[in-house]
């Protein structure tokens, strides 16, 4: 075993994760969701979220660490998401690392989220290819990300201008009467349907950008959805599923494409939430075989939001012995991916 | 015993330690918005300032409110890791009952109220008797829905932002970890004290229980509403 033990903390929307890294190899990942909590209200209710992060925090530490067969004294140093996200959410998490630390005696590193989302894939596919492009898609953030070094230097190249790609897949989902979060039950509905069914509208396609919009084709499917029910017609709910997962996916992996070649890069990871939607995975796959270009993405335990890509991250820091962040390091709900750590 | 105490429920950020006979060093900072940012940094001044190490902590304390969420749970998750790290006790303190300590002598032997900012027009309060025992509370509620809320002495920062509707200022400060070190050391040097009563027990008036499990006392759900259907995006 090489390399500094980093306990990684994450609390930037729903799911509370406490993940152990060492090296490059994953020890642990123990993640605690309140998203059964926030169902009903048919999206993510931050205080419900920052309560349940209080009282998941030191078990889920605890779960990791039994699940390692390591204690908190074999820990090296903590890594925790200082943004960006939900900020009273984010609070806890930072709030607690800084604790351990402080009693651990040990650096403290405050980490960008979305960094941590293409740091994880290292503890799957070993080490990344410098650079990369990075494709980040979940109900919270939609981006391109040019990454020359992970844990150095991280550039956003697009992003939503509107919805994230997850939000659209909830309020779709909505409209069509499945539950929430909307990602699993629209993939699941459109594995029957056509996706060539209705000619969605994808948003930017045209525009030359890196950049996305996803609420354009959120309203069509509702007004498409409204007008069949007015005439009276039942409404092909597994046809309007594929329809619009196509768009979606034509649109990021279009675009995740076109980055790549703009860039000169190779190598594309996709990660966050909607990274675990077969049909983004299999046109990703296609169009990436298509143009020459190696896709890594890891597994859907690993692409949702945990405690892993933020220890994967923060051993990536530690392990080249860069300096942590102060104990006054502050929440940043709105962190931009530039500061792959705060100091 | 060095007992290591802090609360986080108001604006003030404040952080004391005690060995058993007196403070040994305190920090207090106002600043509503940054309770993320300042409360490690002054733990480890105030341990550093007493010479003290982290290791060398026998039991921590935590206000656990009623106050703001957000600052709430700095204050609570930082408790509990302490706790978990150093395998040391861990105790709550309503935040009221530190006020109440501290205005207690002002308040000459008469009932009277502890209170702080709610916001949204309301307070958390407390009613305490003369000797100082919680009597009523903690709740929260408009002032001018608390019972005598009008007549009693009031203690409390927050009292100056209802001077019209609230009884005689008898302290004006935000609550001091100090006081609050005080109040659990004290409780901690009693016999047979501990965190065995259920936090159920809180809202009875009269059992006199001061030491309580590090959880935080909200007193309100949190707003989110169930949606309707979803809205229309065509006219009907
Ligand atoms: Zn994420």
């Amino acid at each position: 075993m090489i390399g500094p033990l980093v306990l990684g903390i994450e609390t930037s929307c729903d799911e509370t994760g406490a993940g152990l890294v060492r090296g490059h190899e994953l020890l642990a990942d123990a993640v605690a969701s309140s998203v059964d909590e926030h169902a009903r209200f048919g999206g993510v209710v931050p205080e419900v979220a920052s309560r349940a992060h209080l009282e998941a925090m030191t078990p889920s530490v605890d779960r990791a660490l039994a699940q390692a067969g390591v204690t908190l004294a074999d820990v090296d140093a903590i890594a925790v998401t200082a943004g960006p996200g939900l900020a009273g959410a984010l609070l806890v998490g930072v709030a607690a690392a800084k604790a351990y630390a402080l009693t651990l005696g040990k650096p403290l590193y405050g980490v960008n989220h979305l960094a941590a989302h293409v740091a994880v894939d290292q503890l799957e596919h070993g080490p990344l290819p410098a650079p990369v492009i990075a494709l980040l898609v979940s109900g919270g953030h939609s981006s391109l990300l040019l990454v020359p070094d992970v844990a150095g230097e991280v550039i956003s190249l697009g992003s939503t201008v509107d919805d994230a790609a997850g939000e659209a897949y909830d309020k779709v989902a909505r409209v069509l009467g499945l539950p929430f979060p909307g990602g699993p039950p629209i993939d699941q509905a459109a594995r029957s349907g056509d996706p060539a069914a209705i000619a969605f509208p994808r948003g930017k396609y045209h525009d030359g950008s890196l950049d996305f919009s996803f609420a354009g084709l959120k309203t069509a499917v509702a007004r498409w959805v409204e007008e069949r029910a007015a005439r009276g017609e039942p409404v092909p709910v597994a046809d309007v599923a594929a329809s619009f997962q196509e768009a979606v996916a034509d649109v990021l992996t279009r675009k995740a494409v076109a980055a790549c070649r703009q860039h000169g890069v190779d190598h594309l990871v996709i990660g966050g939430g909607v990274a675990a939607n077969s049909r983004l995975r299999a046109l990703a796959g296609e169009r990436c075989a298509a143009a020459g270009i190696r896709l890594r993405v890891p597994r859907p335990g690993l692409c949702t939001d945990n405690g892993a890509m933020v220890a994967a991250l923060g051993s990536e820091l530690a392990s080249r012995g860069l300096p942590g962040s102060p104990l006054d390091l502050p929440a940043d709900s709105s962190l931009p991916v530039t500061e792959v750590v705060v100091r | 015993m060095l007992l290591l105490a802090f609360d986080t429920s108001t604006p003030a950020v404040t952080v004391a330690l005690h060995d058993g006979q007196r403070v040994l060093a305190e920090t207090v900072t106002v600043d509503a918005r940054r309770h993320g940012e300042l409360l490690a940094p002054s733990i480890a001044k105030v341990i550093a300032d007493a010479g003290a190490e982290p290791g060398d902590l026998t039991a921590i304390v935590t206000g656990v409110g009623p106050g703001p969420y957000t600052g709430l749970r700095v204050g609570v998750v930082t408790a509990r890791v302490f706790g978990r790290t150093l395998g040391v006790p861990v105790y709550g303190v309503c935040t009221l009952d530190v006020l109440a300590r501290a205005a207690g002598p002002a308040a000459a032997g008469r009932e009277f109220l502890a209170v702080t900012d709610a916001r949204r027009k309301e307070l958390y309060w407390a009613r305490y008797d003369g000797p100082g025992s919680r009597i009523a509370g903690p709740a929260v509620g408009r002032p001018a829905d608390i019972p005598d809320g009008a007549v009693l002495p009031v203690a409390g920062q927050a009292v100056a932002l209802y001077p019209d509707e609230l009884g005689e200022p008898i302290w004006r400060e935000h609550p001091s970890a100090a006081v609050l070190a005080e109040l659990a050391a004290e409780r901690l040097s009693v016999p047979g004290t501990g965190v065995g009563e259920p936090a159920a027990d809180l809202g009875a008036p009269g059992t006199g229980h001061v030491l309580l499990p590090p959880e935080p006392l909200y007193l309100r759900r949190p707003d989110a509403r169930v949606p309707g259907p979803p809205k229309r995006v065509t006219s009907p």
